[in-house]
């Protein structure tokens, strides 16, 4: 009895004495304004890099890591179960194959970035091909021309849908829905009696796939704009930070980034050489990608995007024209789809019927999702596109050479796609406990 | 009242259907000052600073801008004349970071492109001047605190060199330290020279920052308080019409008790 009185005496003792040191402490931060402990400011240098990428890891912000990891995964398996996997006509082929869907992912990605979903980028990719085909190859229309019509075709749809969806206020899901089967029944009618209409031979559409920059120098020149491109961009931001007293990145850092950026270019320069040489169709789609990028992150109408994507009726208020925002938005969507159905069209050999129906659609919206960009709003990045869209191909490429039938590729998509959204609502969830959207 | 009103309301009335939601309001805003506006639920703050804020065009009554009569029927006009207002729900996206947040459809660019180092720099002499401090200000608003939004959206409202700031409910949702720290804000803005309007329910909020209160009462003026001369309970009494009910209304009939009281308002 006595002990038990004694400890209950003790930590009654003790707790006051607790507690007035924790209090003051409390009282501190706010009397001296120097500098307050709770705020989490990235310390200068390499040191503090690692720290704030540690700190990102752990509140849930994993940005592209998964993706990263995920690619680094798909290729150890499948190159362990086939050596052909990582050759340089495989690599080669997966390059091409991931323009058309890729550049379709991308105006995905800036209709998620407007927390919306388009559902009719298959059936307009189907009627851009149809348009074209129609036009140039059984009216004798200049092919350039014809080309331009098509990705117009796309654009005057796209802007259709964001007319009603914002303007009129019927939800995009169904605006999308109605324009997916509406659309393939356009595609459908304008190939007429035909069932397919081929590419023919040195026409542009056939040159968008086919072209490959043979000399090697095209693919190690690339390389080397790009990467210079990339490390001059980092170092005058970092100086023109310096020059307005600034935080900036360390040159440690710019170094790394340089360094990592360099490998990736070189290593797929010489893969690409040891094949075909460069692809024009991977061409196109890195300056789709590097164009969308520079507009979504470094215009006011990318910052327009993301606020209309996180609070319309903020950005209403600060004098954004939210309508315009997203009636332009699906009318990107609608021309990169059609775009991106040319490069189908490229592949296949011609326009049909159904190019673009099937899982063209699920494929390029996953592409989207699997890269990291959310499907609530506001949180993404252009290049989501390229990874995603080179998951899902290395996927499909890896389980072709093993002869797998097609039924398998959609479960295995399937199961990665449920996965990378399992990851984005798992890190949401810690951001929220970490105080992050 | 040596000082000429940056801001004057004379005669404001408005009406939403059936509903007469301010009838005959006067309102003077003096420069350097911090004025409250209070009332009951229902009393016509929101709507009197609607009004101020181009959101619901006065019906009748004549709004002065430093001395000259001026139209307000939008917000844009508001905004041009340098009339900043800063709702209860904050208007910010949670997604954008901190200096987005501040420049939002304001932004300093080339062409279209954005300048974020020159708009980051504005953004960190901002809100050095006003002593606010938050973890960094390249990190998304949702990571902040309530009373670290706060703060964000009244900077936000100063980007464009504002006369007159309104703010509605600043403190509602805040705790004690948050609340002190807005507190100190409003005085900030005071000494810069700015008129602030301040929408309160929280009547120690307003006895420490306010210089004068102005009391709505049914969509009426019920009289302007000194803040330094008034006791709590008198402003209370206005608010709530404690000095004019039956009881108060049958005194002045029978006695003199009420019109005392009518004197000292």
């Amino acid at each position: 009895m006595s002990d038990t009185v004694d400890k209950e005496r003790g930590t009654e003792t003790a707790n006051p004495e607790g507690a007035a040191p924790a209090d003051g402490d409390a009282v501190a931060p706010g009397a001296a304004p120097v500098v307050d402990p709770r705020l989490l400011v990235r310390e200068q240098g390499f040191a503090g890099y690692l720290t704030d990428f540690k700190r990102r890891v752990r509140g849930g912000e994993l940005g592209s890591l998964p993706v990263i990891l995920g690619l680094i995964i798909i290729a150890v398996i499948f190159q362990s179960l086939n050596e052909n996997f990582l050759s340089a006509g495989s690599v080669s082929d997966i390059g091409v194959y991931i323009a058309g869907t890729g550049i379709m992912a991308t105006g995905i990605v800036f209709v998620l970035l407007l927390g919306e979903i388009d559902l009719s980028v298959g059936s307009v990719a189907g009627v851009g091909a149809a348009v074209w085909a129609v036009l140039s190859v059984t009216n004798g229309v200049n092919d350039w021309l014809s080309v331009v019509i098509a990705i117009f075709a796309g654009l005057v749809i796209g802007t259709l849908h964001g007319f009603f969806f914002a303007r009129v206020g019927v939800p995009a899901f169904v605006v999308t829905l109605a324009g997916f089967l509406g659309w393939s029944g356009l595609q459908i009618w304008l190939m007429g009696s035909e069932g397919s209409i081929n590419t023919p031979e040195g026409s542009v559409v056939e040159d968008l796939t086919g072209y490959y920059f043979e000399d090697i120098a095209a693919a190690y020149g690339l390389a080397v704009v790009s990467v210079l491109a990339y490390a001059a961009a980092l170092l005058v931001d970092a100086k023109r930070r310096r020059a307005a007293r600034l935080p900036s990145r360390p040159v440690s850092e710019i170094v790394v980034r340089t360094a990592v950026m360099a490998v990736v270019a070189f290593v797929a320069a010489y893969v690409l050489n040891q094949s075909r040489g460069l692809p024009l169709a991977l061409v196109i789609f890195l300056a789709v990608l590097v164009i969308a990028d520079f507009a979504v992150r470094r215009t006011t109408y990318g910052r327009q995007i993301f606020a209309v994507g996180g609070n319309a009726e903020a950005a209403r208020r600060a004098g954004i024209n939210v309508e315009w925002v997203r009636i332009s938005v699906f009318g990107i969507a609608g021309m990169l789809a059609a775009f991106g159905g040319l490069f189908i069209a490229s592949l296949s050999g011609g326009a049909t019927k159904s190019l673009g129906a099937g899982n063209t659609l699920m494929n390029v919206i996953a592409a989207a999702v699997i890269g990291g960009t959310s499907l609530f709003g506001g949180r993404g990045k252009i290049w989501s596109a390229l990874l995603g869209i080179l998951v899902i191909q290395s996927i499909q490429q890896g389980l072709n050479l093993l002869g797998m039938a097609s039924e398998i590729q959609y479960m295995i998509t399937g199961a990665v796609l449920l996965a990378a959204v399992v990851i984005d609502s798992v890190s949401r969830r810690t951001q929220k406990t970490a105080g992050r959207t | 009242m040596a000082k000429e009103a940056v801001l004057a309301l004379r005669g404001i009335s408005k009406r939403f259907g059936a509903v007469q939601a301010l009838t005959d309001v006067d309102l003077e805003v003096l420069p350097g000052e911090v004025i409250a506006l209070v009332g009951d639920n229902g009393a016509g703050k929101s709507t009197l600073v609607k009004t101020i804020a181009g959101v619901h065009p006065i019906d009748d009554g004549t709004i002065e801008w430093q001395g000259g009569p001026v139209a307000i029927n939008r917000p844009h006009d508001a905004q041009d004349l340098g009339i900043a207002t800063v709702y209860q729900d904050l208007a910010l996206c949670d997604n954008l970071d901190v200096v987005a947040n501040l420049f939002l459809g304001n932004e300093a660019r080339h062409a279209a492109v954005l300048d974020e180092i020159a708009m980051e720099k504005r953004a960190m002499e901002l809100l050095d001047t006003l002593s606010i401090r938050i973890p960094s200000v390249r990190i998304p608003v949702a990571s902040l605190s309530g009373g670290q939004r706060q703060v964000v959206a009244i900077a936000r409202a100063l980007i464009g060199d504002p006369k007159v700031v309104i703010l509605d409910e600043p403190t509602a949702a805040l705790g004690v330290e948050q609340t002190a720290q807005v507190l100190d804000l409003v005085e900030r803005l005071r000494e810069r020279g700015l008129a602030v309007i301040l929408i309160s329910h929280n009547m120690a909020d307003v006895q420490a920052v306010a210089d004068r209160v102005a009391v709505l009462r049914l969509g009426r003026n019920n009289g302007v308080f000194d803040v330094a001369t008034t006791s709590h309970e008198e402003v209370i009494a206005a608010i709530t019409g404690a000095s004019d009910n039956a009881v108060t209304r049958r005194q002045a009939r029978t006695g003199t008790a009420g019109l005392e009281k009518e004197a000292a308002k």
